[in-house]
């Protein structure tokens, strides 16, 4: 090596060590247990759910294509001539406004999915009240009951649903035996079958922040309630319902969110003409093999339900900070 | 079933991946599910000292999306005859050195030459087993709504709503294969089965929704267990899934028939092949287990097995007889020469395709 490469090397050294203090400086000053502490969801958000969108938003964007991958670049860069070219198909989005088909599609998810969550809420609450107002030694067991339909695989138990619910199955044989119906009755393969699949399957998710919110209640209140006049109705809606409202917001959004998007419950239990988006979007990846098609209902799914969604959340939030 | 499948496959790669000792000679096989006799797979494992990892899969869209994914890992492949030529165009497959396959000269030249028209010259292909698409029926449930004396060699069965009004009761089971079962209803309709016109397209996808109310449901796989034990009575699906139904049937004794037929109009003959992806990691075992599939008795043990027809000269005479004289696995020459093959759409044609088909199964 020459001794001018050298000295340029070395002033390039003393330049990074100057940098480096001041790095350093800084960094005495910051304050490391906090930041760790709070970059990991942040780290975790990125890599595991902000990554993966980029990617599917950057295939939206690009055009099907018969090759591996099934769509083509988005950048063409050209080394010699020393271009970059972007090219960017908005082809898809513009077909997912054109065909009404996809938009109906967004309807009746979220159709299924509303009304799913008010089942599932209608369901839930008395259970959630009962194990909140049951005696402390039993409060264990109770809950240990709702979590333990989790230790079986959620698609085996969707599974178990499609021998309950078949012409030949364990519903019909029952009513049939007992007179109730003359025909079996035809219930998989239908909107009926799903909402049932969905409120049993999301029953924990609502029960347990209702059971958290109902938990902390205070029963003095309805006691208080009582004397200045209120009936029992009354007071459940004035008093209780308001209180329990922090734990019906969030357990409502634990099943709203997973059941617009479900995909499993409606492929095993509903009809071929129950449209969901999440089946659309297999669809699309797995029939059409357009990827890219694919990509932009996926993205267009999540901007339309969940952004508003996280808005509302993040609203809701910053309301009881105060 | 499909996401089932795919986790079960996924979780399988990940198994198999971990266990492949360094040194250990495997061979990753991804074929269609219950499309061999596992005795074979242990006899080839035997014989070679090569571990077979097996998966399967239930439609060809299925095996496209993870061909073109990249980097599948397998070794041995068997995409139908359209497809293979479509993936073609993608260049995943590795051209098939013949030299290396002593048992090649067995391939049936007459069936080679149909299957050439999806890829020039069968350099990317061995064929492994050809079918055709038809009826499957509860011979009692249907005689029963329809008389004795309806022919049940028909596809108005499942295209004259006034018939298939009749079974709604029943059930009928028709394939969510767009592709299969458009050509089958275009060549009902005496149109082009493989036409890409626009207009014929519309007419099938009429003659399908006017049926569609009588449909049970769409299902390229539910239909072997459901006409096994008379969930559905009539199914519109391919040849063998339909025979091992009554096979099943046959077995579970609850006094359940299941016949096959091939539709007096005609229909789709398909041709699965055997094909190598370029980038597989085993290609000398793949070879290997090419050249075992193509012996005579394996090659006939197959057919026996699964009841499809294999495309093997030499296996002849190791077919069962009930297998080799059953018109719905070995049709007549007369029913032979109304059976068209499906070539690969365009891509454009595949979007309109299976936009319709959306259509047809959403009813709207």
């Amino acid at each position: 090596m020459s001794s001018l490469s050298g000295n340029v090397w070395l002033s390039g050294f003393s330049n990074w060590t100057a940098r480096i203090g001041m790095f350093l400086k800084f960094a005495k000053n910051f304050n490391w247990g906090r930041f760790s502490v709070i970059s990991v969801p942040y780290l975790w958000l990125a890599i595991f759910f902000f990554i993966p969108f980029l990617v599917v938003f950057k295939i939206s964007l690009s055009e099907s294509a018969i090759a591996v991958p099934p769509y083509s670049d988005l950048l063409d860069f050209n080394l010699e001539e020393a271009y970059l070219n972007i090219k960017l198909n908005l082809g898809n989005y513009i077909y997912l406004w054109e065909d009404s088909f996809y938009l109906d599609a967004y309807l009746s998810s979220i159709k299924i999915a509303f009304f799913s969550t008010i089942f599932t809420l209608i369901v839930a609450f008395p259970i959630a009240y009962l194990i909140a107002r049951s005696d402390q030694k039993y409060r264990g067991i109770l809950l240990a009951l709702v979590i333990l339909p989790f230790w079986t695989s959620f698609l085996l138990r969707v599974y178990a649903w499609v021998g309950l619910l078949k012409k030949q199955g364990l519903v019909n044989e029952v009513l049939m035996s007992l007179g109730i119906i003359n025909e079996p009755l035809t219930m998989l393969q239908t909107d009926f079958a799903v909402y049932i699949g969905i409120v049993y399957t999301y029953l924990p998710f609502m029960i347990l922040p209702l059971y958290s919110a109902l938990e902390k209640m205070d029963i003095s209140l309805l006691e208080a309630a009582e004397d200045l006049g209120a009936r029992p109705i009354q007071s459940f809606f004035m008093v209780t319902i308001p209180l329990a409202m922090p734990g019906i917001i969030a357990g409502c959004m634990l099943v709203f969110i997973p059941a617009v998007g479900e995909y499993v419950i409606p492929a095993l239990l509903g009809g071929s003409d129950t449209l969901m988006i999440g089946r659309v979007l297999w669809d699309e990846f797995s029939l059409n093999r357009d990827w890219p098609m694919a990509s932009a209902v996926a993205t267009v799914m999540l901007v339309f339900l969940v952004l508003p969604i996280m808005l509302v959340r993040n609203k809701s939030g910053k309301d009881e900070a105060l | 079933m499909n996401p089932l499948k795919l986790g079960m496959a996924t979780a399988l790669a990940f198994a198999l991946g971990s266990t492949a000792q360094a040194g250990e000679q495997v061979l990753n096989m991804y074929n269609w599910s219950d499309y061999i006799d596992p005795a074979d797979v242990t006899k080839f494992e035997k014989e070679t000292g090569i571990k077979v990892n097996y998966d399967v899969y239930d439609s060809n869209e299925m095996l496209e999306a993870k061909l073109m994914a990249g980097n599948s890992g397998y070794d041995i492949v068997v995409p139908t005859g359209a497809f293979l030529e479509r993936q073609l165009q993608a260049g995943i497959y590795a051209p098939i050195d013949k030299s290396k396959l002593s048992n090649y000269k067995n391939v049936d030249a007459e069936l080679a030459k149909k299957i050439a028209r999806s890829d020039k010259d069968n350099v990317h292909n061995v064929p492994y087993a050809w079918g055709t698409v038809g009826l499957g029926y509860n011979l009692d449930m249907l005689q029963k709504r329809l008389g004795k004396d309806m022919p049940l060699n028909t596809l108005d069965l499942i295209f004259k709503p006034e018939i298939s009004a009749k079974l709604k009761d029943c059930g009928i089971a028709v394939l969510d294969a767009p592709a299969d079962v458009m050509s089958v209803a275009m060549n009902y309709l005496g149109l082009d089965p493989n036409s890409e016109n626009k207009a014929d397209l519309k007419k099938a996808t009429e003659l399908l929704k006017a049926n569609r109310g009588n449909y049970k449901y769409f299902h390229s796989s539910q239909y072997i267990g459901d006409l096994a034990n008379g969930d559905v009575c009539l199914a519109l699906g391919y040849n063998g899934d339909i025979l091992q139904s009554q096979d099943r049937a046959s077995e579970a004794g609850q006094g359940i028939v299941v016949e096959y037929s091939i539709p007096k109009e005609g229909t789709q003959v398909w041709f699965d092949l055997m094909a190598i992806p370029a980038d597989a990691p085993n290609k000398e075992n793949a070879y290997k287990f090419i050249d075992f599939v193509l012996r005579g008795e394996v090659a006939a043990g197959i057919s026996n097995y699964v009841y499809y027809a294999v495309a093997n000269t030499a296996a002849k005479p190791f077919i069962e007889k009930e297998v080799l004289d059953n018109p719905g696995i070995y049709p007549t020459d007369e029913v032979k020469a109304k059976l068209f093959p499906q070539l690969a759409h365009s891509s454009k044609f595949d979007r309109l395709l299976s936009r319709a088909w959306t259509g047809i199964k959403t009813g709207r």
